[in-house]
This record gives structure tokens, C-alpha cells and sequence, in this order.
């Protein structure tokens, strides 16, 4: 029953403008996911793929799944069923460091960073370069942060200071320095450009495209396809905790996919899943 | 994006903090903190509020000294309330932590160590130590256990703990006062003989002022090897001369505190000093449990501010989500900071214990009142994620301060509890005026 994305991929590389190659193994292959809370269906048989150097937008209105589905992935939830595979191979992720082990780091909606603290401290929060006497080097780390932060916001001079004196922008650079600066293979940004303002958009725009080109598969999590439908290789939308369909950008209109998450109806460019309405 | 930065100067070849003119340059520059500068005025006013009031008893080395040894036990226990509010939590509990471990300790030593080792063991008072130290990273590590990993607030599990441990102190000894045995543990409290006297204290001095410039040294070594900004010379020089000048007036203090004639005179005939015509001056120095005070506080600064425990304990404290998220386990560190503060309840409790010379049923009673206070009125914020352990030891100054000064005017004790009391909510509206304005 579970309708993964790949047979999207079977169409081969047909289209001009993908440049994404999913002829090999995928990044991430999550299948027929489910986590109920207290009764409730969160995420109910969902299934989704990621591969190297693509951007996938997961939409869906509040309440969805999305952001369940995808706190599966980086291991703040435990799912009740279902399978992960990371590079084809079975990955058991039951915590946010099993997730991070496997190159999978998350930026949360709330940028989750510790506001009492500087920036330095919180790039290398949970895993500080010590000392070879076991103390904190923090020069170091500062060393490594300036390193980071001078290639992804070459302006940025408040190393010294707690981040809750930094703007919303600055915050949302210290939160993706932090994702890069540990090698991240597969990138989960929750509504990305949310809290930012236009300028501050295009630099992460800039940002993601620099991903890309490492091979970075990154999902970008968002219940407004405008901050995303640009950015996004292919689309997959979720409603009621199930996948609705997915479908490359190129594809599909914008008001297609707005017809997916308001309706669940699915257009002639995507692949229907187990959620699309029934005809 | 255009950041308004305060170390713009960073850019140029020579990386030197630029600061800014007048108070608030000087201020930057130092890295003075004005809350700690606040702290240090309060702590003015009150000794010479006091001073005057008394008609000119509080400022004397007798006092002083008295001030230093009296603020030792919950000095050490506000270092640990420091972490434990940082992390969000409280611990209700310390003052009953501190009664029953003193109470195992004096039992332990009198009826199982002593016995066992003979009087003239010198390893008396360290197993006695040991004992206790045990007992009280038993007791919080329990307490935080059933925070941690079984979800009862701190609030209610200190709480209970309050009760618990006050009874369970009564039950170890059935309510009876128990005196010690061993000389050498007594030290630990302080007194004429738990002092190092004058030749030492200097020897303490200049290894504290050793101490301070090498720090200094080092840490403006490190940023230079990053060619990070480093702080102005002369601005280096004036906190560190501070911090020495501070040192040496402390030493002068308690060296200025002369053995009263009768223990002057038993002190000469026990080392085969002859007694000069003027009298023997034979200086106090530092106290025992002070050093030890002095020692926790560093150790404990260490902890908060070099290790990984210390970086965790204030992450979690600013953002719990954060940290559990970064691969943090929470649940230990807020385990392990519990049973900290039990164990420091426990050093806290062999100060007091050695300087009563016996463990009595009420002691440490209210102590965690004047513990949370000192804390909180040393700047730790009941919000969480921040707070230093030298402002809760200034703080637990301020409020021994406050207590033997009113004991020294002859204020009763209801009236006490009232001043302390009013003090302390107006020195947490003080600092929520503070945060608001410097948020």
C-alpha cells in the first residue's frame, strides 16, 4: 500500500533543470511511519526519501505531521512503527544524539539554541572541544566558530555575547553554523525563514545552495509553500498525518500543491499517497 | 546585515578591545560587572552602616575575622545552590542535609572510628570527612534521582527532603547532642588553634596573588595565540591590582586579630616561646573552614566555568529543549548537581559540626533560607541560566553581614528574621529591576 517517492524517481532524469541525481541509493528512505499520540494519529503510514544534494519541501498545514514525521528523523520522538534507512542501510535512531551520529542534524522552528550562553558555546553545544587537560577550550572554539561564521555571515562580530542579544537572522546563522560545523550529511530545517526578513531570506537561500552543491540532502519543513517552493527540488505534502503525494517542482504549479494541503487533491504531476483524496 | 559591534577594532592589525570613554568605557574595559560593583556597595553600606550603629565594633578585626569564619557553612552550600538554580530547580532540603550528615559524622567518629583508630589516629578526621562527604552525595543524589528520572518537581522532593532529613537526623542519635572526639577534625571549624597564623597567612597571600597574575597571564596568552581582541594593559593591570590589593587587606585583617592574653600565654608555653615583657602578639590569620570556604569556591568556579558538566548545567538552565536536543543528558547533570549540593550540605555540616565541637539536633536549621538568599541575592536568577559562584559567596557575605550585625546592635531574633527577610525580597525586586532594564 505505502507509495514510496521512488517510483517518482523512475521517471530518470528527464527533466532540465534537476539537477539531482536519485539513480543511487537514497540518503534517507523513511517508510510507512506511524506515532499516535494518545489515540491520536500524528503520523499514520507515512513514507518519504531524501537524496544527496536535494532539497525536499514537506508541507502541510499545522497539525499535519510534518514536523512529527520529521522529529522522528532526528530522534525527539520514537515512532511506533515503520522503518528507516540511512544510505540503504536499517539505521535505529531512538535519540537526538543516535540521529546526529548518523549525519543527521536538525534546526528547529524555535531555534533550538541555549539563549544564556555565547555563540561559540553554542555551535559546540553537546560536543565542546576539550583541553588535553578535559577542560573547555573555548579559544578554540571561538577559533573554529569565527572559521564558520566568517564563511556563512562574514559581518558577525558578537562572539562574546549571549545569543539572545542576536537579531533573528544572526540567531538563524549561529543555528545552521552549527549544523555544518559537524559535517551534517542530511539537514532538517523547520520553517527556515520564518522569523527573517527578506535580505535575511536570501542569504539562507544563498546558504542552502551552497549545501546542495556538498551533497547535502537537506528537508525544509513549512506550511507556506511560498518560503519554500523556490528553494525545493520536490515537494511531498502531508494532511491528517498521512502523505497526500509528492512531486517535483518543475512539475507541478504552486496552486497544485495548494490544492494538496488544502484538499488533498492530487494533480496530474504528482505521485498520490495513501492520504490523496479518493475520486 | 550591519551589526552595531562593540569590538569593531577587531578588523584592524592590532587587536586591542576598544572600550569607549568615561564610567561605562572603563566599566567595558575592566569587564567589572556593575551588578558585582552593586553587590560591593551594598556590602559597604551595610559594614559601615553597622560600624556607626554599633559605635564602632562591626569594622574591627575581631569582628571581621568572627564575619569570615561565620559565613564559611553556608558560603560553601550557596557555591552549590548556584548550579542547582541555574539548572531551574531548588533545593528546600540543604539546612536538613547539613543536620544529618553532621549528626552521621559525629556518630561515626565517636562511636565507630575513634574506637576503631584510637585517639591519637591522625586519620581520624579524614575518614569522619569521608563519611560524611558519602552520606550527603547519597542523600542528593537520591533527591536528584527522583527529580531526574521519575519527574517529581524539586520543589516537593526538597520539600519532603526537608522533613525527612531534620527526622532522620533525630533518629540517628534519638534527639541527643553528640560531642566529638577527635581534636584534629575540630580544626575544620575554625578557633584560635584552627587558624594558620600570621607566617602562613602571607605564604596563602602570595600564592593567591601568584595565582592571579599567572591566570591573567595565561588567559591573555591564549587569545593572542588566536589573535583574538584582548582586554587594554591597563585595564588588565586595574583588575588585577584590584583583586591583589584586595588579597593583601584580607591578610592584614586577620593577622590584625591577636590571641586574647590567656591563649597567647597557653599558646607560648605549649611551642617554648618566652613571653617578652609588652605580651605576646600572636596573630589568628585565616581560619581553617575560610581556606576551605575560599578552596570550594574556587573549585567550584572551575567546574561551573571550565568543564563540560559546568557548560551543560547553564545550557540547560537557558534552554532545557536546547540542550537535550544537543545529545545532552539532561537527566544526569540535573542528578549530578543535586548530588553536589549534597555533598557540599556535607563539608558545610563538618565546618559547622567541628566549630560547635558536637552535632546537635537544630543545626542548620533555616540554612537553606540564607543559602537560596545569598545565591539569589549574589545575582543567580530564579528564572535559571545564570548566576556566578563568587557573587553567591559575596552574597552569602552580605547576609552573615547583615545576621551578626544585628546580633552585635542586640536585635532579638524575630526582629531579625524580619530584617533578613524584608532584605531578601528587596533585593530580588532590586534585581528584577536590574535584568528588565539591562534586557
Amino acid at each position: 500500500m505505502s507509495t514510496t517517492m521512488d517510483e517518482i524517481t523512475d521517471h530518470g532524469p528527464a527533466h532540465h533543470h534537476s539537477t539531482v541525481d536519485r539513480s543511487g541509493t537514497a540518503l534517507i528512505d523513511m517508510r510507512d511511519i506511524s506515532i499516535a499520540f494518545g489515540g491520536i494519529h500524528a503520523v499514520d503510514g507515512a513514507s518519504i526519501d531524501l537524496y544527496p544534494g536535494e532539497v525536499v519541501a514537506l508541507l502541510g498545514h499545522n497539525g499535519a505531521g510534518k514536523s512529527t514525521l520529521i522529529k522522528i528523523l532526528s530522534g525527539a520522538y520514537k515512532r511506533d512503527s515503520g522503518e528507516i534507512y540511512v544510505r540503504g542501510d536499517k539505521a535505529s535512531i531512538g535519540n537526538p544524539r543516535d540521529a546526529k551520529a548518523y549525519g543527521i542534524e536538525t534546526i528547529y522552528q524555535t531555534l533550538a539554541l541555549a539563549d544564556n550562553v555565547d555563540a561559540a558555546a553554542n555551535l559546540f553545544l553537546g560536543r565542546e572541544i576539550m583541553t588535553p587537560w578535559g577542560t573547555l577550550d573555548d579559544a578554540a572554539m571561538e577559533a573554529e566558530a569565527r572559521k564558520v561564521m566568517g564563511r556563512l555571515n562574514p559581518n558577525f562580530r558578537r562572539f562574546k555575547e549571549p545569543v539572545k542579544a542576536l537579531s533573528g537572522g544572526q540567531r538563524q546563522s549561529v543555528a545552521i553554523a552549527r549544523a555544518i560545523l559537524f559535517n551534517a550529511k542530511i539537514l532538517i530545517m523547520d520553517e527556515p525563514t520564518a522569523a527573517l526578513g527578506p535580505q535575511e531570506t536570501a542569504q539562507v537561500a544563498d546558504l542552502i545552495k551552497e549545501l546542495k552543491k556538498d551533497d547535502i540532502g537537506i528537508f525544509l519543513i513549512s506550511h507556506d509553500i511560498h518560503d519554500v517552493f523556490d528553494l525545493a527540488d520536490r515537494v511531498v505534502v502531508m494532511k491528517n498525518g498521512q502523505v497526500v503525494g509528492g512531486a517535483k517542482t518543475e512539475d507541478v504549479t504552486k496552486d497544485e500543491v495548494l490544492g494538496m494541503i488544502i484538499l488533498g487533491k492530487c494533480p496530474p504531476g504528482a505521485t498520490p499517497g495513501p492520504g490523496a483524496m479518493k475520486e | 546585515m550591519s551589526e552595531a559591534t562593540s569590538d569593531s577594532s577587531r578588523a584592524t592589525s592590532t587587536p586591542t578591545l576598544s572600550a569607549g570613554g568615561g564610567f561605562k568605557g572603563f566599566l567595558r574595559a575592566t569587564e567589572i560587572d556593575t551588578r558585582m560593583l552593586g553587590m560591593i556597595g551594598a556590602l559597604a553600606v551595610i559594614w559601615i552602616g553597622f560600624h556607626i550603629l554599633s559605635g564602632g565594633t562591626f569594622l574591627t578585626p575581631r569582628n571581621l575575622w568572627n564575619l569570615s569564619v561565620q559565613t564559611a557553612s553556608v558560603g560553601v552550600m550557596a557555591t552549590g545552590m548556584v548550579l542547582v538554580i541555574v539548572t531551574r530547580n531548588i533545593d528546600l532540603s540543604v539546612g536538613s542535609i547539613l543536620g544529618v550528615t553532621g549528626m552521621v559524622m559525629a556518630v561515626a567518629q565517636t562511636q565507630y572510628i575513634t574506637p576503631a583508630l584510637g585517639y591519637d589516629s591522625g586519620l581520624v578526621w579524614i575518614l569522619t570527612l569521608a563519611v560524611g562527604i558519602v552520606c550527603g552525595l547519597a542523600i542528593g543524589g537520591l533527591q536528584g534521582f527522583v527529580i531526574a528520572y521519575l519527574g517529581v518537581p524539586a520543589f516537593i522532593v526538597t520539600l519532603g527532603g526537608l522533613l525527612v532529613w531534620r527526622g532522620a537526623a533525630w533518629w540517628v542519635a534519638s534527639g541527643r547532642t553528640i560531642p566529638l572526639t577527635d581534636d584534629n577534625f575540630k580544626l575544620i571549624g575554625g578557633g584560635s588553634d584552627g587558624s594558620i597564623g600570621a607566617t602562613w597567612s602571607w605564604v596563602v597571600a602570595a600564592v593567591a596573588i601568584a595565582f592571579l597574575l599567572l591566570a591573567a597571564f595565561s588567559a591573555r596568552k591564549q587569545r593572542k595565540k588566536f589573535n583574538f581582541a584582548v582586554k587594554p594593559m591597563w585595564a588588565e593591570a586595574v583588575t588585577v591590582g584590584l583583586a591583589v590589593v584586595a588579597v593583601v587587606a584580607a591578610t592584614l585583617i586577620v593577622n590584625a586579630y591577636l590571641l586574647p592574653g590567656p591563649l597567647a600565654r597557653r599558646y607560648a608555653e605549649a611551642n617554648g616561646i618566652a613571653v617578652p615583657d609588652g605580651g605576646l602578639e600572636i596573630s589568628f590569620g585565616y581560619a581553617i573552614p575560610v581556606l576551605l570556604f575560599i578552596a570550594v569556591g574556587i573549585v567550584m568556579t572551575f567546574i561551573a566555568r571550565r568543564t563540560r558538566f559546568g557548560r551543560y548545567v547553564f545550557a540547560i538552565g537557558g534552554n532545557p529543549e536546547a540542550a537535550e536536543l544537543a545529545g545532552i543528558n539532561t537527566k544526569r547533570v540535573t542528578l549530578m548537581v543535586f548530588a553536589l549540593m549534597g555533598m557540599l550540605a556535607a563539608i558545610a555540616a563538618a565546618i559547622s559540626t567541628a566549630r560547635l565541637s558536637s552535632a546537635t539536633n537544630a543545626q542548620g536549621t533555616l540554612d537553606e533560607l540564607y543559602t537560596i538568599a545569598a545565591a539569589v541575592i549574589g545575582g543567580t536568577s530564579l528564572a535559571g541560566g545564570a548566576g556566578t559562584i563568587f557573587g553567591a559567596m559575596l552574597g552569602a557575605l552580605v547576609m552573615q553581614s547583615l545576621q551578626s550585625g544585628m546580633v552585635l546592635l542586640g536585635l532579638d531574633t524575630p526582629l531579625q528574621n524580619i530584617v533578613v527577610g524584608a532584605v531578601l525580597v528587596v533585593a530580588v525586586w532590586l534585581d528584577t529591576l536590574y535584568r528588565r532594564r539591562s534586557a
